[in-house]
Formats: structure tokens, sequence, C-alpha cells
């Protein structure tokens, strides 16, 4: 209580801020960005370890033998696949019926905004066919599932033999005390998506999708395998689903504890760990690992087919198996041995999984960073804001002739800025917001018969008209600052107030739901909002401004992503995959309701705006 | 001042409107911040549906209003919306008025005090705009729009207190007494407003607050009478339209042993959730104290300014009740302009409204981690809901600490000096 209410400590502690405010916000944006560099590093880190108890003590054997068979079951099933055209829907009751799954499907058909360049649909309709194996041993009111995309061309046929397989191996043991479900998802999310939302009786994105016939108790966790080739090199499990949420740290921790039990290498990010923690190299490594997963997080997007069931409390995963040009070839049946071991494990718990962390990062498979760690990375830039912001209420609230603790001279005279002059660049740069975010879609079809470009493209380039034209945005608004007359020093000064205050609690929400994304936000928009004011120079600061946007941040981010994969681009090929990026995200809201893009849209623009009207107040 | 005040409640009528109608009303209405299992409307159709079966609505465990508001909403509910609306927007009126006698008060007491401390009172022309920035305190407040929208009860029961405050203001004693009456019905807490009602009457009428004089212990006999007079003619008649007790033990039973421990705002769920067993009747007494506790020491120190008196215990009551929701904070957040000429005096004001800004933003953020994406757990929003509280006590302590030192300022002079002749500063330890 001593500080809030002495007022000559008061006093001190808020001159020294205030004189100190510029290199103490240098200081800590140095440190959170130095202290996020540091947590890759492997002293820092914590060795994961298994939580949860039920699925830590136990002993399970695997004895999965069949994996040449489920082999060849992938080829047969790749033979239907190539004479039906799509997905063999009447092969895969039979087998599955054949395995003495209780068997139903679910057909589901969705029309895209706009035609998906990716991945070349725009109406899609679809089945989904899974079977579900009864638990013998408990009462069937828990589930696990197990899933395996019918993917266009040669790809995943492995996977799903491998899931006809197992589910032919599991039908014969007794110890199941959840059901499995095994299925096999057509169009991979859009399929994923129909049968989760057929599954838990809710519309969340207005799919037309057939109601289940058949269900298993509540789904406790689910697995996603993805599997092109005969042998593999390595398994890689990707964690990201969709806006940034990650299922429990115990699941990456039980698919870790098997690989080392059977020998399977196993890989995240697609990343090898390496033991050279020490060494340059291996230190870069370990960054690098967690620079994707930051990336992959901050995207938004699901990065497998698990990343819907995270929605619903699922915890899931995806594993695909890699097959590169080493020599060590791990084959299906070991494949399967793995499978069977984890699904044991996960038969045997008794709760949901909720032991281990859900907020982490992963600089290897072994190590992870927990939310104590590396938010303190964030609450250092963040820390900025608010001293701009306190930095800004004092010299709001201290004319020259008055002391602080409030006792201030009579003559003192207040200019207050109008509400006006503070109300309507906020007004303007919300609706230029709404406007980027709804307008694309609905003029996609004017767009296309005025302008020789496909449909995706008029969305995307709508889109990005829209933002370079918000730039003309106070041009448009300082006439009406004329009708306030009264300083218009203190006017930019409760603008900025507002728009930092305003960035802190932004950034703020984002880094709790999505770290990565609130970071990297954080990252380019605090220097931004903490230099910003009408007094510098113009054409300088205007270019640093359009520079740190959010759009040019993503445009960096695909770089900077390319780059980390190892697989950089051309000028040319980054800048359409930015645009097919933004397609992308685009098309991720609408079809999964990820966050991202309203999240941009809608919030994180006009803010930015809001700094770029400050730097032309005039 | 009426074109504005009408243009404001157009205003805020065209947004509730727009809210009602919008895909949003029913969201809203999910939030427990805005309701609580008290004020919530869905417990109250329920309640409505038992009633019309012929069954007693506290049968279940679902109902927890008061017999006379579901009597109310017997006749009403096919005009709940506008019920609501106009409910708050009353209220607006009421509070209106209630400044509007603030103003004289000040007149007098501009002779008073020595010469430099005139620029600690107001101005009559800043005065004149006090009540529309109430009443746009109020109807402009997003946590009272939320209320409303969510349909939530507690807008009757701040406008049963805002109808208190004017009356006592006004200085109608019966009515103020009946007014109280019907907000101590409706959530017991109201119980404490007792004292600054009286004292204000005292302060009005020229009774010395005097432990030896007759005329001090009739007037609260007086007082007490007709305010205990009408909470048992309320009891009463509730008894009649029930026929039963059935309601005592649901509605303030409810109230004060806190069964239902639903996330909220307020302090109790998240210790209760925790506790043992066997502590909690003792827990209990504690937390429930905490409301009514603050009365003595407070009453004693701002005897003479019971306006002032009214306000603490307002919020003392929206911070320490049993099921607060956000509805309860705008009430006195509401008050915050009357006090306008403390603003130079206050310390914490941007920390503070940081923090509640921030809190605000964040309970539904961490309530979405927690619920829904079940990445976080209880213990993240019941951080959010301690730094709230810790918030709302800090700027509650900061007002008061603010009126103390005019009042020093207003006795002492502006410019303090020490012996010496240095500048001294006032340290409150």
């Amino acid at each position: 209580m001593g500080l809030l209410s002495d007022p000559n400590r008061r006093r001190a502690l808020i001159s020294m801020l205030t004189r100190l405010n510029a290199p103490i916000c240098v200081v800590c944006y140095f440190a959170g960005v130095a202290w996020f560099m540091g947590l890759a590093f492997e002293p820092f880190t914590l060795r994961t370890y298994m939580s949860e108890n039920a699925m830590g003590s136990t002993m399970v054997e695997e004895r999965f033998p069949a994996g040449e068979r489920a082999l060849a079951t992938g080829r047969e099933f790749a033979a239907h696949k190539k004479k039906v055209g799509g997905m063999p829907v009447d092969w895969l009751v039979k087998n599955m019926q054949d395995r003495g799954l209780e068997v139903f499907t679910q057909s589901f058909s969705r029309t895209l905004p706009f035609p998906d360049e990716n991945k070349e649909r725009y109406i899609v309709k679809g089945t989904n066919v899974y079977g579900i194996l009864r638990a013998p041993r408990a009462p069937r009111t828990e589930a696990l599932v197990l899933s395996a995309p019918c993917s266009p061309g040669d790809s995943n046929n492995q996977a799903v033999g491998l899931l006809l397989g197992l589910a032919q191996y599991f039908r014969n043991q007794i110890y199941w005390a959840k059901d499995i479900i095994f299925l096999v998802n057509e169009h991979d999310l859009i399929g994923m998506q129909a049968w989760l939302e057929g599954y838990h009786h809710t519309n969340t994105t207005g799919m037309s999708w057939s109601p289940l016939q058949g269900r298993g108790g509540s789904i406790q966790a689910a697995l996603s395998l993805e599997l092109s080739s005969d042998v593999i090199t390595s398994l890689d499990l990707v964690l990201e689903g969709l806006n940034g949420q990650l299922p429990n740290l115990d699941l990456a921790n039980l698919f870790y504890a098997f690989c080392q039990k059977i020998g399977v290498l196993c890989t995240i990010q697609g990343k090898l760990q390496r033991n050279d923690w020490d060494s340059v190299s291996g230190y870069s490594h370990a960054v690098q690992t967690m620079m994707l997963m930051v990336m992959k997080q901050a995207s938004g997007r699901p990065w497998g087919d698990h990343g819907l069931f995270l929605r619903y409390h699922i915890e899931a995963a995806t594993i695909k198996g890699v097959n590169s040009f080493r020599q060590y070839k791990t084959d299906a049946t070991t494949i399967g041995r793995l499978l069977e071991g984890m699904y044991r494990k996960l038969n045997n718990l008794l709760e949901r999984l909720h032991q281990s962390y859900f907020f982490y990062l992963m600089p290897s498979l072994s190590h992870f960073v927990s939310i104590g760690y590396y938010m303190p990375a964030f609450g250092l830039l963040a820390v900025i804001l608010l001293l701009r912001a306190l930095d800004l209420w004092v010299q709001l609230n201290t004319p020259p002739s008055t002391t602080e603790d409030g006792v201030a001279d009579i003559d003192q005279v207040r200019h207050t800025p109008g509400v006006l002059s503070v109300l309507t660049p906020l007004v303007i740069s919300h609706l230029t917001g709404v406007a980027l975010y709804a307008l694309p879609i609905r003029f996609q079809e004017t767009a296309v018969e005025h302008f020789p470009v496909s449909e995706t493209e008029a969305v995307v380039l709508t889109a990005i008209a829209i933002y370079t034209a918000g730039l003309a945005l106070p041009h448009n608004t300082h006439r009406y600052y004329i009708m306030c007359v009264c300083g218009t020093e203190q006017g930019w000064r409760v603008l900025k107030l507002i728009a930092v205050l305003y960035l802190a609690v932004l950034l703020g929400c984002t880094a709790l739901i999505n770290f990565s994304l609130g970071f990297i936000l954080a990252l380019t928009l605090v220097p931004l909002a903490a230099f910003v004011t009408p007094h510098v120079p113009k054409v300088l600061s205007a270019f640093i401004l359009v520079i740190l946007s959010p759009a040019c941040t993503l445009l960096f981010s695909v770089f900077f992503f390319q780059e980390l994969q190892e697989m950089p681009v051309s000028f040319q090929d980054g800048w359409l995959l930015y645009l097919s990026v933004i397609s992308q995200g685009i098309l991720d809201h609408s079809l999964y309701g990820s966050l991202v893009y309203p999240l941009i849209a809608l919030l994180v623009y006009p803010c930015w705006l809001l700094f770029w009207n400050i730097l032309f107040w005039k | 001042m009426a074109a504005p005040l009408t243009l404001l409640l157009i205003v805020a009528v065209t947004i509730r409107a727009a809210l009602f109608r919008s895909s949003l009303a029913e969201l809203i209405a999910e939030r427990v911040e805005v309701v609580s299992p008290i004020t919530a409307w869905k417990r109250v159709v329920e309640g409505l549906a038992l009633l019309d079966l012929g069954v007693s609505p506290y049968s279940g465990d679902v109902f927890h209003e008061t017999p006379l508001i579901i009597y109310m909403f017997h006749f009403l509910v096919d005009y709940a919306e506008i019920t609501f609306m106009v409910s708050l927007n009353k209220n607006i009126i009421l509070k209106h008025f209630v400044v509007e006698f603030r103003k004289q008060k000040f007149a007098l007491e501009a002779d008073r005090y020595p010469m430099d401390s005139l620029e600690l009172i107001r101005s009559p022309k800043e005065m004149y705009y006090i009540p529309l920035k109430v009443a746009m305190f109020y109807l402009l407040n997003p946590f009272t729009i939320l209320s409303c929208v969510a349909k939530s009860t507690c807008g009757l029961n701040n406008a049963v207190l805002a109808l208190f405050f004017l009356s006592t203001i006004k200085g109608n004693v019966l009515l103020s007494a009946i007014f109280l009456c019907l907000a101590t019905y409706q959530s017991i807490y109201p119980i404490t407003l007792c004292a600054p009602a009286m004292l204000y009457f005292m302060q009005r009428q020229y009774i010395p607050v005097n432990f030896r004089r007759v005329s001090f212990w009739w007037f609260i006999v007086q007082y007490l009478f007709m305010y205990l007079g009408s909470l048992f003619v309320l009891i009463c008649l509730s008894f009649f339209l029930l026929g039963s007790w059935d309601y005592l033990p649901s509605v303030y039973g409810f109230i004060l042993s806190v069964p239902d421990l639903t996330p909220n705002i307020g302090l109790f769920w998240y210790f209760f959730a925790e506790m043992f067993e066997h502590f909690r009747l003792f827990f209990l007494c504690v937390f429930q104290i905490n409301v009514f506790f603050y009365t003595i020491p407070l009453s004693i120190k701002l005897k003479e300014h019971p306006v002032f008196l009214m306000f603490m215990q307002l919020a003392v009551i929206s911070i320490f009740k049993s099921y607060p929701t956000v509805g309860d904070v705008a009430l006195y957040l509401a008050f915050l302009p009357v006090w306008s000429h403390l603003h130079r005096f206050l310390r914490n004001i941007f920390l503070v409204s940081c923090v509640l800004l921030a809190c605000s933003v964040l309970f539904p953020v961490l309530w979405h981690l927690w619920i829904y994406a079940g990445s976080a757990n209880s213990n993240f929003y019941y951080a959010i809901t301690l730094l709230f509280n810790v918030a709302q006590i800090l700027l509650v302590s900061d007002y008061f600490y603010a009126f103390l030192r005019r009042e020093h300022h207003l006795t002492n002079g502006l410019y303090l000096k020490r012996k010496d002749g240095s500048e001294a500063t006032l340290i409150l330890k």
C-alpha cells in the first residue's frame, strides 16, 4: 500500500518512468526478444515427462503382427479407389463389416464461398465411412478415434490399409474398455468437420450433412494417420490445431515414449532431435524447430486432420509417416505395434487427459517450454505499451506548472479534446476493418465480371485493395478535425493513449488464446506503437509503419516460413504463395471457423490504422 | 438539458432494441458475468412455467427470485422486453433527479469554507451537466446494456434502488423506507443502506447524531418502524400469494448460504468450491459479514456525508455480495460523475481503469479457454475475478481517500504549509 498512498515515492517512481521511458522501452523490447530466443536453449527448457498416472505406470505389450496384410488391404483399397474415382464406399463398408465392426456412413456436401485453388475444389460432396468397435469390458460411455483420410491420388492408401488391419486385430482383443471408432474421412478437413458436427449435433459453419446413425461414447482422444509408403524412415508428430490450439502434452509424451520403446525415429516439425545442444548448430536447430511451431501455431490453421477435434475438447494429433533417403527403414508392422501400444495406453485412461500442459512450445520432441516460461517474453513486450500509456497519461495530466498528486494551479486551463476528434478515427478505422472483413467475398462476382481474374484472385485482390485503400484514411478524416479547434496536441495524445491501451488489451487476449500469433504481432506492432507521434519524419515513419503493418508481417512470415522449412522461394513464387495464404486464411475462416482472419481484419488492422492516423495528425 | 437527455434515451433504447433482436441476445443471456442464478431470465421463465402448472416455483432448485417478481412477470411476461427497457430508463431519469438535488447541497457549502478552497467547490455551470453525465454513464455503460439485453432482473433491483435514492434525497421518509424495504426484500444486502438513509434524514431535519438525545432515538424508531412494517407487509403478501413459506429458504437461504457455485465475477465461488465442507459455515459467516461490517466504520467516518456513504455502501455491496453481476457494478459506476470534483485528488484512477478494462475483456477470453477450449482452467478465470475485485476495491478506496482529502483541504486550505514554510504533502498511512 505504501507505493499506492505515499505521494513522494509515487512521484519519484513516476518521474523516473517518464524520464527513462525510451531507454526502458528499448531494453524491454530486446529483453523480450532475447528471452524468446533463449527458450530454445536446452538448459532453459524442461524435459517432457508423462504426467498422467494411468498412462505412465501401466505396462502394455504390443503384438500386432499383420503389417503385410494391412499393406495388401491398402493396395486393394487403392485399386477400388481408382475404379470408383473417389471414395470406394461400398468396398469400405463391406470390409469393415467383415472385420466385425458396426459400420455407418455419413454423406455431406458443402459449397465453398469461392474456389479453393490449392486443392482445386469448389462444390464438395463426399461420404465418411466409420466403423465402431464396441468395448467388451466397459459400459461404452467413452470412445477413441483412429482416422485416416481418403485423399485423391495415390497418397494415404497405406494408412487406410493399416487402419483396417488394426481394426481386425483390435476386434479380437478383449481388453478394450472404450469404443474404438475407425473413421475414413473424405475431403480431409471438410469431411472431418462434417463428421464431428454430426457426432456432436452442432452446426457451426452452415454445412449440410446427413445425421449419424451410430455413435460411441464421448470421445477421449483421437489420432489421425497419414501414411503414403510401404516402409517409412521416421514418424512426424503434428500437434497444431485450429486457432493454434494444442492437445494435451501427454499425448505427445505418449507418442515419444512409444517411439523410444519400439525404436522408431520420430520427429516434430520434420526435425529430428539432436543431442549437441551446446553447439551453435544444435541451438539453431532447436530454434528452427521452435520457430516452425510458432509459425504454424500463429497461422491458426489445422495442420492435420486432427485439428478440428480440439474444438470439442478431444485431445488429438496427426501422425505422419515420412519416407526419406535414410538407411534405416520401419515397416508397417512396427507402425501398427506403435499405434496398438498408444491405443492400449489411451484405453487405460480413467479421465480425460488433463494432467499435463496445454500451453507449450516444443524446441524438440523431448523438451518443452511451458506457459510460465514463455509468457514473460510476451510480458516484456506488453510492458512497453503500458509504459508508453503511463507516459502519455502523465503528459496529458500535468501541464508544466502543476505539481503531481493532484494539487493544481487555479489558472490551469484544461484543453480537453472533443470527443468527436477521437471518436471519428476510431469509428472510421473500424468501419474500414468491417469492410475488409465483409466485402471481399461479397464482391467477388462483381469483380469477376469487370476484371479478368478468377474468383479466388478476385477475393484476395479485393482484400488487398481495401487494405491499401485504408491507408488513405487520414486524408479523409482530417477535415473533421477542423471542427474541433481545441488543442490538437492533446488530441493526438488522447488518441494514442486509447490506441496503445487498445493494442495492449488486444495483444494480451490474442497471446492468451494463441501465444504465437500474439507474440508475432507484438514483435511488429509494439515498436511502431511506441514511437509513432505526429512529430517524427513523415516519409520515413510512414515507410516503417507500412513495413510493420499486419499485411507485411504476413508477407515476411511466408518467406521466413519457407526459409525455416529449408525450401526458400524466389520473390515471384513467394508473392503467389502470399496470395494463396490470404485466400486460405479467408477459406479457413468460413469453412472451419478459424479466427485469425476476423481478428486481423476487425481488430488488429483498425488498431494499426489508428497509429497511421496519429502519424498524419494535423 | 431535456434535448440531449432525450437524444441519449433514444440512442440507448435503439442500442438495446437492436441487441434484443440480434442473435447476440441469446449469447449474452448465457454469460455468467451478466446473469447470476438469482437474476437469470431463463430461471424466471422456468419459475413462471411451474407457477402456471400449479406447482410451487420454489419446489425445484432453479428459481430463486422473490414471489413479487414472479407475480409481476406473470402478468407482464409478454412485455418482458419493454418492462426491462422501462425499468432501465426510469432508473436513469431517477438518477437524474438525484443529482439535481445534490446541487443544493453544494450551494450551501460555498460560504462555509476558507477562501482559497473555493476552487474546490463546484461552480453551478459544472454541476449543470452532471445529471446528463450520470445518465450517460448508466445508459451507455456496456455493463448495463449487457445486463438489460440479458433481461437480468438485476435491472429491476437497480430501478428500486434508484427510486430509493430519489425519495431519500427528496426527503420523503415514508417512500424512502418503502423502497429500501423493497430493495431489501429483493436481495437482503441493501439493508445496510438504512444507515446512510437515516443519517441523511437526520441531517435534513437538523436532528443531531447524539446517542443521548431522545429526538435521535425517536427518529430511528420511526424510520425502523416504517421500514420493518413495510417489510412485514411484503413478506406476508408473498406468503398469501404463494400460500407457503417455501420462498424464504429458497430466496434468502440461497443468497446467504451460497449453494450455487457457478463461476461469476464475485469472490465466493472459487473459495467455496475448494473448501473443506466442515469449514464452510465459518467462512460463510466471514464472507457475509464482510458486506455488512463496513457499514459501522463508514457510518462513523462519513456521518456528515450520507450521500457519499450511500455510494460507498453500494460499491461495497456490489463487490462483496454473494452473486454479483456486472449490472450491480454498473449501478455504482454510474454515480462516479457525481464525484467528479474529487478527480484531482484521485491517485490510481489510470491504473484502476486500465485494470478494470482489461479484466472485462479477459473475462470472456478466459472463460472460452476454460470451458470451450479446455486448455486453461478455473484458476485462470478466478485470477481475473480476483484482479477485477481488487481493482474495484482500489477504485472505491481511492474515491474514499479523495473525499477525505478534499474535506481536509476544505477546512485547512488548499495549500498546506509546514511550520518552516515549505510545502507540505499529505500522507495516508
